[in-house]
């Protein structure tokens, strides 16, 4: 038997409504108790949480671990270190790996080294539709077995409307979320940036909000027509939130996440870091309009996660001209930071709610376990300084990736510790 | 008031600059221009410096016209361009760089299909970098010698009507003439087909019109773009035949304009699809003095630029 009480804190649980100054007990991998003066049982460990903030871990629902096939840009194991050190205890990886995670093999191929490298949780996403081609159905069935959460053709939206449908039908089965990215390509033609002022400016040719937004209307009429489960990645328009919030009025199955950079950069960011490839990601950064539409539905519930798309990339693929650079930045190492500086101390959202975007709505999204500190619950918890200053610099990240648009950054809170199982994380 | 002065390493666009910058550049063309009367149209001035021309997109005119000033002010110049092997085997743009840094020139004369390319280069390297022209972004000597045009015919640039005309999407000329012309007061309509159009054309603080002739109406001056319907532009616009019965500038048309209205295009000229003949070779075309004002216009760059390099005083 393990033990190990966390003392002190302050136990922000949305799930069960907590915010107060609580000790928290894990036994054997679960929440054992929650209570004010708890004593450790025999040969139980300790962890003085005096002055910081005590979470249910934190699951980020978006991330490109990029194993197997594309190693020198990440591996499950440096992602998992970085999701750690971002105060992340799982993450849900997306299946455009090489080969594609559209199978069992794959699927297991990444929980084996998961296993290998026990920093973080991983929930792999498998493909749709086979080597997400868009044409014919991957086995959600094999899949699921095999550890599979939640499908998404990530980076290749399904354009074909019948497929889209029989995805969302078929998934019922298996009580599957099927994510998308959600964009017409068409509409998005040889677009690198928000179609806006800024393009019109840069002379950069944009991508329209419309391209987002056709999909998701078209994606949210499906979702209705088959009772499925829909969950919109990096949704980036003021529109398409509307979209959302009016179909789930109808009782349509929806979610959906938004980035960190999509709610504190607008696509002014492009001209201001001169044309950074940093600054260069999918869904582009949208109009300062957008991101006052995504901070609104933060506030007032519509948006149920919180999540990186974590897309880290070698320093030599993307430190290249604006047009050329592949698009994608790594978030596991800033997310927290951010959303506590920008957030919560900048008064957007008070702190449970961030903690609901950051965990238990993550964990609602895809079925997962974790995301509340109720008694039988996993014990994956993760402690925050809220008072810590750092600044983000890039050469300290543990993963791979270096893509970041908020180097030099200075934020005040950080993760301080995570825990896995009733255990701390401790990195190599 | 002291005598205004460069201070910038590079020319990466019309929009950083101030209107006393533009003036300054154009006061200093002015005094080239003789150079291209004289018997012997070469000065030493920039004798000792070397300049490299980075074509990475095809150019006749502009870089014909930056080798010309180069060679009338003495400097050394070396030609890469987009045939050539050095800018076509696949190696960054960071490692071009760096090679070209370890070549110490003095100054370098980028021109690419991407925007931001010349900015990229110019944090990367310790050379003075004049954008030649990157993308739809800016095409600054371009602008300057637009508006040394426009002054030596009108006198001024200020309380001017300045109508472009044609594919502004697409165009790095409007944008750096856009900002231009705005910071030195004149007034700016473009206008052009709705499938040519940024979506926030008007941000760019001109008015937007999508009908040449309520363009044309009392313009001073009236830029032609060149109409690109080839290759993906054709979803942009049906035909050539439909191209020009809509925004052609012929003389009926040019009517609207005031009566000493002068007509610009930067080149290559398309004749018979934005511009009828009868009016580039007409009465007020002074499409050909753009050019010849270009070499001065660029010899007034590179000689500011090597000037701020020598550390000002």
């Amino acid at each position: 038997m393990s033990a190990h009480l966390i003392r002190g804190g302050r136990l922000v649980d949305p799930s069960q409504g907590l915010d107060e100054e609580l000790d928290l007990l894990l036994e054997d991998g679960v929440v054992a108790r929650l209570g004010a003066g708890l004593e450790p049982p025999p040969g139980a460990a300790v962890t003085d949480a005096r002055g910081l903030v005590v979470t249910p871990g934190l699951i980020d629902v978006h991330v490109h671990l990029r194993e197997p096939g594309h190693e020198y840009k990440e591996t499950v194991e440096s992602g998992l270190m970085a999701a750690a050190a971002g105060g992340f205890t799982a993450v849900a990886c997306m299946p455009n790996t090489e080969p594609v995670n559209d199978n069992r093999s794959v699927t297991e191929h990444v929980l084996r080294q998961a296993a290998r490298h026990p920093y973080a949780r991983v929930h792999p996403i498998g493909a749709i539709s086979k080597g997400q081609k868009g044409e014919e159905l991957a086995e959600f069935g094999e899949m699921v077995a095999a550890g599979v959460v939640a499908v998404s053709d990530d980076g290749w939206p399904v354009k074909n409307a019948h497929l889209m449908r029989r995805a969302l039908e078929y998934a019922r089965h298996f009580d599957l979320t099927v994510i998308q990215h959600a964009e017409d390509l068409e509409l998005t033609g040889d677009g690198v940036m928000h179609e806006g002022e800024w393009s019109t400016r840069l002379g950069l040719p944009g991508i329209p909000g419309a391209a987002e937004d056709v999909m998701v209307a078209r994606d949210l009429l499906l979702a209705e027509l088959t009772g499925g489960r829909y969950h919109v990645a990096h949704l980036s328009t003021g529109h398409s939130l509307e979209l959302v919030r009016e179909a789930r009025r109808r009782g349509v199955r929806v979610s959906c996440e938004v980035t960190p950079h999509h709610l504190l950069l607008s696509d002014r960011a492009v001209a201001e870091q001169s044309f950074s490839s940093h600054t260069k990601m999918k869904p582009p950064l949208r109009s300062q309009h957008d991101v006052e539409a995504l901070l609104a539905g933060l506030a007032d519930g519509t948006v149920d996660a919180i999540a990186s798309d974590h897309a880290p990339h070698h320093p030599d693929e993307k430190d290249v001209q604006f047009s050329a650079a592949p698009f994608g930045i790594v978030g596991l190492e800033t997310t927290v930071s951010l959303c506590l500086d920008r957030l919560v101390h900048g008064g957007v959202i008070p702190l449970p709610r961030l903690i609901e975007l950051l965990s238990t709505g993550p964990a609602r999204v895809l079925g997962l376990p974790g995301g509340s500190l109720a008694p039988g619950q996993v014990a994956d918890v993760t402690l925050l300084d809220l008072e810590r200053r750092i600044t983000v610099d890039p050469t300290t990240f543990r993963s791979k990736g270096r893509n970041t648009p908020f180097a030099g950054w200075t934020l005040r809170g950080a993760p301080a510790a995570t825990f896995l199982a009733g255990r701390p994380v401790t990195l190599p | 008031m002291s005598e205004p002065t460069w201070r910038r390493k590079d020319l990466l666009g019309i929009a950083p600059l101030s209107a006393e910058e533009i003036t300054l550049v154009l006061d200093t063309a002015e005094s080239f221009l003789e150079i291209a009367e004289r018997p012997i149209k070469k000065v030493p001035t920039l004798r000792g410096k070397s300049v490299l021309n980075l074509f990475f997109e095809a150019s006749t005119r502009t870089r014909s016209s930056f080798e010309l000033a180069e060679k009338r002010l003495s400097a050394d110049s070396l030609n890469f361009s987009s045939g050539s092997s050095a800018l076509v085997k696949g190696e960054s743009l960071i490692d071009t760089a760096r090679n070209l840094q370890a070549m110490a020139p003095d100054l370098l004369v980028v021109r690419h299909q991407h925007p931001g390319v010349p900015h990229l280069l110019a944090e990367r390297v310790e050379a003075g970098v004049i954008n030649a022209g990157d993308g739809a972004h800016e095409h600054p000597t371009q602008a300057l010698l637009d508006a040394l045009t426009i002054r030596r015919h009108k006198g001024r640039i200020a309380g001017l009507k300045v109508a472009i005309v044609g594919d502004v999407a697409h165009s790095r000329v409007v944008r750096s003439n856009v900002h231009l012309l705005a910071k030195l007061g004149a007034s700016v309509t473009v206008a052009g087909p709705r499938t040519m159009m940024p979506v926030a054309a008007d941000s760019l603080g001109v008015t937007v019109c999508y009908d040449l002739e309520e363009a044309l109406e009392g313009a001073d001056v009236v830029m032609m773009l060149r109409a690109q319907l080839e290759r993906h532009r054709r979803a942009l616009f049906p035909s050539v035949r439909d191209y020009f019965r809509l925004f052609g500038l012929s003389r009926a048309r040019l009517a609207r304009a005031q009566e000493d209205v002068i007509v610009m295009h930067p080149g290559p000229m398309n004749r018979g699809v934005e511009i009828a003949s009868e009016v580039a070779d007409g009465p007020g075309s002074v499409i050909l003095e753009q050019v010849a004002n270009g070499v001065a216009v660029r010899m007034a760059v590179l000689y500011l630029l090597a000037a701020a390099q020598g550390g000002g005083e």
